[in-house]
């Protein structure tokens, strides 16, 4: 049978019929899904870690325990994994480990443009990349096949366009071993990577290199589709059906397997040919191989571009500029002026934007982390100085504090991003000692990827019921003495820890705890603006909510548009109510 | 038969992720090779949303570039605009009757485009487009929530599919306890 699967339904579905028996991931876009399919399978053990590194060593640990084991992060979360990555390239496991990993060619969701395929190269162990849903499936359990064969971890290379794009998948049955515990397959030559038995495993990998890459000659995915032997195109990953809608006569050499390559097939082919091009996304990696074999690359990134996702437009206009085909796609010129934008923005009652508006307020440079309120980056908000990866604020805001500057640094963190990389910068504030305020956003969900729970949720993925982080705990363990939980719908509140933190001069934690608008079973009450009373004077507009908007009925002595209320977006958080100096905004009564 | 590109386009929240799927389901169920894309993430809070189906005798990519969509269905007026530019020049437009002004224009100082604007634009990027009032009929059945549904009503008129197949298809995606109210709603789309 066959059903529309997207590329992460379909990953699920191929870990569920190889028979992996445990998945671990942290949630990134745009990999999450794959560890939220998995959980319907009753077969596999599958869990939210706290981080990918925690992620990949908890999949390593079940491969050593002889299973067949998935971890599943986006790009830069295999950053955070890549010492898992490494020592298990070295020891191998009695199980299996494939490791998926999806990049985000054109950041959609990400905080960097980087082309994983260098780790394979680096790390010395094979990538495979599927072209569609179908080859994403089946990929899983070629990966641990070669896994087991070669003794290795595998990485199965997604891009945001394979995750999320649906096509038809032919569905198969559970092939399981028997899963009994069995003694541990103690061996601490192979598993213990102290630099004398490292030394013995090096050579190791050097040869499975050597075994893989005559093993790619005959894998069933880099496969030659002859056509017209006037151009041959050599094209990996999604690129490779964009290529087969601009070029259909060609001929095609598509690489399943990224690494190690076949170099006797693709000699073979490009022999074959009279030109050879490259069609890749992101970096030069395919095409850098072939000039290192001598091959002369006809048409490479010179025009198929290093930057952004390609789509068969981008291709096609590429190729015109080549010159390989005769026409390109006319886009019509429609005159329309400027558009106003639409960027996503923070929810209204988001109990992220009153801590912006605080921040702002005090003049405060604002280092910030990954999640919903990177949306306080652009306006109206526009109050974050520097953000740069998962955890990066805290340790930033030391370093700004502890070099000096006029003003004050302060951090702000999510909880889920705290538990993920926070804690070491966190510990760094407190001992040594600099009076880094660092304010703990927290909304009692993992927000911006869809609503995960996480260590302080009290539930895991699987829906079990299990303990709950303690922030306050946690900080006080550090050492911190400043230490307050405030609502940050609370305007007096938030001022008054926000205040007397900054003024202890000392290290500092805010936890400002008010959940998510997406965790309500009900919508609270809402708000209206009372148009006599409202002057006009825009001070409810700088918080920055989508659901305060300008009236139609205008100020006679100003000349302003009064303020109006969405009844629709209105989610009765009360930060306008707070900030309105002519309380004329105020709860509508049922 | 050649491919037959569709763009469902919108804000977070209206409802395009799942018209996006009927769409798709029901070219898989006539037995055409399906393929659809969309981005989750960021877009969710209330950006603009893209979604991408394609049907044919064999597909390959799940995108098409500016300049080659047959069929846009736009369920909001702006966003059909900012769109536009991936119809064909033979493409057309079936656009829901909404404006849902962006931050920009609501506390921004920037303008929603006029009637005129909006009108001109369509005209001169289509070879035909139709506004049509889902939203408001979906609210006459008591649900904004079935503007999508209203929409591929209106859509259906412009495609060779049996209705027989359409209503198949919306019967399996929808929950039980809504599928009548999805039939009429589908039934008043055609009507428009």
């Amino acid at each position: 049978m066959k059903v529309l699967l997207s590329g992460n339904e379909a990953v699920a579905r191929g870990a569920y019929e190889s028979g992996v028996v445990f998945a671990s991931a942290y949630p990134g876009t745009p990999s999450t899904e794959i560890l939220e399919n998995i959980v319907q399978y009753e077969e596999i053990y599958a869990e939210w870690s706290p981080n990918e590194k925690v992620a990949l060593d908890a999949a390593i640990g079940a491969a050593y325990a002889g299973k067949r084991a998935l971890a599943a992060m986006k790009m830069v979360g295999l950053n955070v994994a890549a010492e898992g990555l490494f020592y298990s390239s070295h020891t191998g496991f009695d199980g299996a480990l494939v490791i998926v990993n999806a990049d985000d060619p054109g950041m959609h969701s990400s905080q960097n443009e980087q082309d994983n395929r260098h780790y394979a190269k680096f790390a010395k162990v094979p990538m495979l990349e599927p072209t569609d849903s179908q080859e994403a499936k089946d990929f899983v359990g070629l990966a641990l096949d070669i896994s087991e064969e070669f003794d290795t971890p595998v990485l199965l290379r997604l891009s945001t366009r394979i995750c999320h794009s649906s096509a038809l998948v032919e569905l198969g049955e559970r092939k399981a071993k028997k899963d009994e515990p069995k003694p541990f397959a103690r061996n601490p030559a192979k598993y213990c990577m102290i630099p004398g038995f490292a030394r013995r495993r090096h050579p190791v990998m050097e040869q499975r290199l050597k075994d893989l890459a005559e093993y790619a000659e005959t894998f069933p995915y880099n496969k030659v589709e002859w056509g017209d032997r006037s151009l041959g195109v050599v094209a990996n990953g999604v690129a490779y059906q964009y290529a087969r809608e601009v070029f259909p006569e060609a001929s095609f050499l598509r690489l399943g397997m990224s690494w190690p390559l076949p170099e006797k097939l693709i000699r073979d082919f490009a022999s074959q040919v009279d030109k050879v091009v490259v069609v890749e996304e992101l970096d030069p990696f395919l095409e850098e191989h072939l000039k290192i074999m001598g091959i002369e690359v006809a048409a490479g990134k010179e025009f198929f571009p290093i930057l952004d996702e390609f789509n068969p437009g981008i291709v096609r206009d590429a190729a015109f500029k080549a010159g390989l085909v005769d026409e390109t796609v006319e886009v019509q010129k429609v005159e329309m002026g400027d558009l106003p934008p639409r960027p996503p923005v923070l929810c209204a009652g988001c109990p992220h934007r009153p801590v912006y508006y605080m921040l702002k307020k005090y003049g405060l440079v604002v280092d910030s982390d990954i999640g919903c309120y990177a949306l306080a980056v652009l306006p109206p908000i526009a109050t974050t100085d520097t953000l740069g990866c998962m955890g990066a604020s805290i340790g930033v805001a030391h370093g700004i504090n502890r070099a000096g500057v006029e003003e004050r640094a302060v951090a702000t963190i999510g909880d889920s991003t705290l538990w993920h990389a926070g804690m070491p910068g966190l510990l760094n504030v407190v001992y040594n000692q600099s009076n880094t305020v660092t304010i703990i956003l927290d909304n009692l969900t993992t927000a911006m990827t869809g609503h995960q729970p996480h260590p302080s949720t009290g539930r895991t993925l699987m829906g079990e019921k299990t303990v709950r982080g303690d922030f306050e705990a946690l900080a006080k363990a550090m050492g911190y003495d400043e230490v307050r939980t405030v609502d940050p719908l609370n305007l007096e509140e938030l001022e008054e820890a926000l205040k007397a933190s900054l003024d202890s001069n000392k290290p500092a934690v805010v936890i400002t705890r008010s959940p998510c608008i997406f965790m309500y079973d009900e919508r609270p009450p809402l708000y209206y603006v009372d148009l006599e009373r409202c002057n006009a004077c825009g001070r409810c507009f700088e918080i920055g909510c989508p659901a305060v908007i300008r009236s139609d009925e205008i100020h006679e002595k100003s000349g302003e548009a009064k303020a109006e209320i969405n009844s629709i977006l209105c989610f009765g958080c009360a930060v306008c109510e707070q900030v309105c100096a002519r309380k004329a905004i105020h709860l509508v009564e049922e | 038969m050649k491919t037959m590109n569709f763009a469902l386009v919108g804000v977070g929240g209206q409802g395009v992720l799942l018209a996006s799927d009927i769409l798709s389901e029901l070219g898989a169920h006539v037995g055409f090779d399906v393929k659809k894309s969309e981005v989750h993430g960021m877009a969710q809070r209330g950006g603009s949303v893209l979604s991408q189906v394609r049907w044919g005798d064999k597909v390959y990519a799940p995108l098409v570039g500016k300049g080659s969509v047959d069929y846009l269905i736009s369920f909001e007026l702006l966003e059909a605009l900012r769109w536009l530019d991936f119809l064909k020049p033979d493409g057309i437009a079936v656009v829901n009757e909404q404006r849902l002004p962006p931050l920009a224009v609501s506390s921004g100082g920037m303008e929603y485009p006029g009637e005129e604007r909006i009108k001109q634009a369509l005209s001169q990027a289509s070879k035909e487009y139709h506004i049509v009032p889902a939203l408001a009929k979906a609210q006459e059945l008591g649900t904004e929530r079935a503007t999508n549904v209203v929409l591929l009503g209106a859509l259906s008129r412009h495609l060779d599919v049996p209705e027989k197949q359409w209503l198949e298809v919306i019967e399996k995606r929808v929950p039980k306890k809504y599928v009548d109210l999805n039939r009429k709603a589908f039934a008043a789309g055609q009507a428009l």
